[in-house]
């Protein structure tokens, strides 16, 4: 098979397990308890490293920035700057990377060695289907907690933007607070928000996915866990682009 | 000798004209590799049917073939009279309902302690907690492992774990059992334990079995003896001879995806088949 049939038949079974998962959220038994489970080991665990990451990207995009902004003498559009690219891109896209790298890692590997110890054959031969029993509790809570994450990240990012123009700057707190609220729009928010939800259809779905064809052992396992995380994370860059470009047209091309 | 509680509920009333598992003319191939060439074979009700083979001749395609978890190029596929061969997922799930499988290892969920493992099928259900507990210990108490019931599968040993997945596909009484190489990796005084069980549900629940395996011993053990109970309940196994001559357990021999022998034990003994003579005496 080459490479274009191939990504045709990975593309056609990705969505047969959208269709099945989403088929599985209307039928009973529906698995609550292993969703809360899920958002509480995907969600809550992600937390410290998602807030990290967020506080020291706001920080280094005021650290970035002020200088160039001083020169011009725009130092009062600082919270302004931080604000617009943390909340429309690098919150959203950052937070799904590394919940990628984080989560979509470890559900490729779960489901794998599944696979290779014939758990899921057993689960099916005992009347259940995993697409219901595995897959929808993981994408949901995903779908469910990447926005919430991506908040936290967002705003761990605008704290620490804020403690670098302060003290390494010397910028007024109030001035960065005043230029963050003057910068925000609604618009940006949902945008940042929308996003994260689709982020996590796809880091859920190509990671249960790429467990689920898990094949040749335990080697296997280590492929299809590398090949989630790495393909997780392309697709959600390249989605952003274009989710960037459709919010774009539904929202004006607000410029400031 | 074994002192163990056997099994008291009925099973579903079934014609015994009905072959509980009938195969005709299935194939099945991985793009260019053929699995299974056109394959013809029955389990009648209460048989034992044991599959011999080399590794990767196609024995645990068969199993998997029954329970729907691969579908067959071409043939027909019949599970109590019914063709599976087109079924759909949920026909399937009914279907599966009447066959426990046991894995080659076990294949507990790793997640689940030892008794819901066993509770899973009848948790997934919904039938109510009691009902599950007091079928849960019946079945740990039918594999001997009563003790086991809190324990995680990574606390077992390689035997116990296959007798918990015993136990879980053993649970709501199904009519056939489906066992892919029990025995494959233990010691030989545990692989007889998994042979016992074997035979305490051929001889003394009336279930058909298929029994996947390529080791000489569980030939010898399931073909020759057979499980009595006494007046107290207490099981005692004892070999076929003069009293008795087993009727219910058979032999068939796969090679390369075509079936090469289909018959009693005695019969295999006497094939003059230089493969199946060399399976058999290892030379």
């Amino acid at each position: 098979m080459n490479s274009l049939s191939r990504f045709l038949v990975e593309l056609q079974d990705i969505s047969f397990l959208f269709w099945r998962m989403l088929r599985g959220l209307r039928k009973q038994p529906r698995y609550f308890d292993e969703m809360i489970r899920q958002m509480d080991s995907i969600g809550v665990g992600s937390l410290a490293i998602v807030s990290l990451t967020g506080f020291f990207t706001g920080s280094v995009l005021i650290l970035q920035a002020y200088p160039t902004l001083e020169y011009y003498g725009a130092q009062s559009s600082a919270g302004q700057s931080v604000a617009i690219t943390l909340i429309r891109e690098l919150g959203p896209v950052l937070c799904a990377l590394m919940v990628a790298g984080r989560v979509g890692s470890a559900i490729s590997a779960e489901l794998g060695s599944m696979v290779v110890s014939q758990q899921i054959d057993a689960m099916r031969a005992l009347g259940t289907s995993p697409a219901r029993k595995l897959v929808t509790p993981r994408v949901i809570a995903l779908v469910v907690t990447l926005p919430l994450l991506t908040v936290a990240a967002d705003v761990f990012g605008l704290i620490g933007g804020g403690i670098i123009a302060r003290y390494l700057y010397a910028l007024d707190a109030n001035t960065y607070i005043t230029s963050l609220r003057a910068g925000i729009t609604i618009q940006d928010i949902i945008g940042g928000i929308i996003k994260p939800i689709v982020f996590g259809f796809i880091i859920g779905l190509i990671s249960c996915h790429k467990g689920l064809t898990t094949q040749g052992g335990t080697v296997g396992v280590g492929k299809s866990t590398t090949d989630a995380v790495v393909l997780s994370s392309i697709t959600v860059i390249i989605a952003d682009f274009f989710l960037s470009k459709v919010l774009q047209g539904f929202f004006g091309n607000t410029l400031f | 000798m074994l002192e163990t509680e056997t099994m008291t509920q009925p099973r579903t009333s079934i014609s015994p004209v009905v072959p509980a598992i009938e195969f005709r003319d299935v194939e099945l191939a991985f793009d260019d590799r053929v699995i299974l060439d056109g394959i013809n074979f029955t389990v009648r009700r209460g048989e034992t049917k044991i599959v011999l083979g080399g590794s990767g001749s196609g024995k645990s395609t068969i199993i998997k073939l029954i329970l729907g978890l691969l579908r067959a190029d071409a043939g027909t596929i019949l599970v109590d009279g019914e063709d599976i061969t087109n079924a759909d997922e949920q026909e399937l799930t009914e279907m599966r309902k009447k066959i426990g499988m046991v894995f080659q290892e076990g294949a507990l969920f790793d997640s689940l302690s030892v008794y819901d493992n066993v509770a899973y099928r009848l948790a997934e259900e919904g039938i109510d907690d009691d009902e599950i507990e007091h079928e849960v210990i019946r079945m740990l108490r039918f594999v001997d492992l009563e003790d086991a019931i809190d324990k995680m599968p990574i606390e077992l040993s390689g035997g116990m774990r296959r007798r918990v997945g015993i136990a879980r596909a053993l649970v709501g009484s199904p009519s056939m059992v489906l066992f892919d190489e029990p025995t494959a990796g233990l010691d030989p005084p545990t692989a007889r334990t998994i042979c016992e069980l074997a035979i305490k549900l051929r001889d003394l629940e009336g279930v058909s079995s298929i029994f996947v395996t390529h080791e000489m011993n569980n030939l010898r053990y399931l073909s020759s003896e057979y499980a009595i109970v006494d007046g107290e309940g207490r099981v005692f196994f004892e070999e076929e001879g003069d009293k008795l001559c087993l009727i219910n357990t058979k032999v068939m021999m796969i090679k390369q995806g075509d079936i090469i022998f289909d018959g009693t034990d005695e019969e295999l003994k006497l094939s003059n088949d230089p493969y199946i003579h060399r399976f058999i005496t290892g030379r």
